[in-house]
């Protein structure tokens, strides 16, 4: 009957996913996560798909590259720990060429850590996760709705580039609920996949799926023209929402559940006559360098908001070249900024110049 | 024995338990009465009602929760005072139970106290929340709710809402899935909420409407 319903962050990446055409779970219990994996053992024997509980969370990284090979959509998840685990066979399934969705409802780190929110694995997550010379796609909602959205986006570019997408989002997204609509959700990207190892029928030669090679220059050839193909990923994908950056002088820059407590404080400045605006990373890797670039115009600081003790910080020192300087507001362990503490470092680095 | 009224909310994850618990709690606490309000929610990891502890003791409100609520260790354990309050003689115990039946299990363990009193068990439902849209869907989870916990429901509460996009029409059009989900489970149903703020807009068009105060807003909402 409803026009919306009102679903939590992990039961809304769960139905998004199965609706983005994936009918292949593979995942292992962890808080905050365990409702998403939950969803689709609910869910996915009803749709005709696959819900695999596996006996670790390696073994469902596997699962997925496996999987995917063949040729369907497959995805897992997972909270930070569980992710550490997933790096080695997210290295494989980029050595592979592999699509797949990962996605981390990071909790409080590191080792075993807490279960309550945290954004402590940008780093892990922006540069890959595991070894060797590669990159991931990596999407960060801010509202249960973009969790929605960017699962079907996440799935799309990760098929259209060939390599394994993630969707980081942290505890208080996964646990929270909205009101979500499933309405505007675009048709899956139908990408062809002669690739995929799904039989050959004797009509062509065997598909190999493999990360193993034995000549060293065919390694670097590889991964050469792997890095073609991240170029292009940082020259066209790269997603930014501007919140009245067109004129200001001090912009917040906070991704995920930190930016709608940026976009709180920002909004609260504004009403105080204060020039600050919010840029916020919807892609961190590739990450939105242009739209942080175009604020230079009218910047004189930055302020980046995490929940973490500074990671995201560099890439913003990055995308304006170190050419401003650049604070940090952050708390950590699962405890999260209030807009009240950004209002005030705000304050402190405008100096009263209302 | 004890001599305070009990009031049980059990309900799907989601359809609004803790919130309604809060405003069952500050208004009998508003009006002199001594109230214990008792999380007895051992599934969800957070935002749950010892969240709003402070609030409530602020108001003179006593807070029972599970032993390690709200701290990081993911433990189901159960305090020694949860299996003493169906003998509470303060003036009321709000039990607010964690969702579905997994979460009513936990009430399971004082049913056996509770059974022996008169008490009221409030089935709350949300026409807007996945997987109970239709009155079908909702009356099931209510009698697992009732067979995990082993006690009855005695009334329906439709708390169908929005969250902040709550309008007069959020809860007008969800009105029928209150009523047939009351008639499905043959029991009467108590109220429909609203937020305080649009309560009065529902005046001469939907009856009985018990107005609400909402306090549970994410961190960036502002209070």
């Amino acid at each position: 009957m409803a026009e919306k319903i009102l679903m939590k962050g992990n039961e809304a990446l769960g139905e998004a996913a199965i609706r983005a055409g994936c009918l292949h779970f593979f995942g292992y219990p962890i808080t905050p996560q365990t409702e998403l994996a939950a969803y689709m053992a609910k869910k996915m024997p009803k749709v005709g798909g696959t819900y695999l509980q596996a006996e670790s969370e390696i073994a469902a990284i596997n699962m997925v590259l496996g999987a995917s090979a063949a040729g369907v959509r497959a995805m897992t998840s997972s909270s930070s720990p569980g992710i550490s685990l997933k790096g080695e066979g997210i290295s494989y399934m980029a050595g592979s060429d592999l699509p797949g969705l990962i996605i981390n409802v990071q909790r409080g780190g590191p080792g075993l850590g807490g279960i309550q929110p945290s954004q402590a694995d940008y780093w892990q997550a922006t540069r890959g996760g595991g070894h060797g010379d590669y990159h991931i796609l990596v999407l960060a909602p801010s509202t249960v709705q973009e969790m929605v959205d960017l699962v079907s986006l996440a799935f799309d570019l990760a098929e259209t580039y060939r390599m394994p997408a993630m969707l980081l989002a942290d505890g208080m997204l996964g646990q929270m609920m909205e009101p979500v609509s499933f309405e505007n959700v675009p048709e899956p990207r139908r990408v062809e996949k002669p690739w995929a190892a799904n039989g050959h029928e004797n009509r062509r030669p065997h598909n190999v799926i493999n990360s193993l090679y034995l000549s060293p220059q065919t390694l670097e050839d590889l991964v050469v023209e792997r890095y073609q193909r991240y170029q292009k990923v940082q020259e066209t994908e790269q997603r930014a929402e501007m919140y009245r950056t067109e004129d200001a002088e001090l912009v917040v820059v906070a991704y995920g559940a930190s930016a709608r407590i940026a976009h709180s404080a920002v909004m609260q400045a504004r009403e105080e006559g204060l020039k600050v605006g919010l840029v916020r990373p919807i892609t961190l890797w590739p990450f939105p360098e242009k739209a942080l670039k175009e604020t230079l115009k009218t910047a004189k600081a930055y302020l980046s908001v995490e929940m973490s003790m500074g990671q995201m910080i560099d890439d913003v020192r990055l995308a304006i070249d170190c050419r401003k300087p650049v604070a940090l507001c952050s708390r950590t362990g699962g405890m999260i900024p209030t807009p009240d503490e950004v209002l005030g470092k705000i304050h402190a680095m405008m100096g009263g110049e209302a | 024995m004890g001599s305070a009224k009990l009031t049980i909310l059990c309900g799907h994850y989601g359809c609004g338990k803790t919130n309604l618990a809060l405003d069952l709690a500050l208004e009998a606490a508003g009006q002199g009465r001594q109230v214990i309000v008792a999380d007895l929610d051992l599934v969800n990891p957070y935002f749950r009602s010892s969240d709003y502890r402070e609030l409530l003791e602020a108001n003179g409100i006593k807070v029972v929760a599970p032993v390690y609520a709200g701290t990081t260790l993911d433990l189901p354990a159960i305090a020694p005072q949860l299996t003493a309050l169906p003998d509470a003689d303060c003036d009321e115990v709000i039990f607010d139970v964690g969702g579905d039946d997994a979460g009513a299990c936990v009430l399971g363990c004082l049913a056996g106290g509770i059974r022996q009193r008169a008490y009221t068990m409030l089935y709350v439902v949300n026409a807007y929340r996945a997987l109970t849209q239709t009155p079908q869907e909702a009356a099931a989870i209510c009698r697992e709710i009732e067979t995990a916990c082993r006690l009855r429901a005695t009334a329906v509460v439709n708390n169908s809402h929005l969250q902040q996009e709550t309008t007069s029409g959020t809860v007008l059009r969800a009105a029928p899935f209150g009523i047939e989900t009351a008639r499905l489970l043959s029991l009467p149903l108590l109220y429909h909420t609203a937020p305080e703020e649009i309560a009065g807009e529902l005046e001469g068009k939907l009856t009985p409407v018990r107005p609400v105060k909402v306090r549970v807003r994410p961190p960036w909402s502002g209070n």
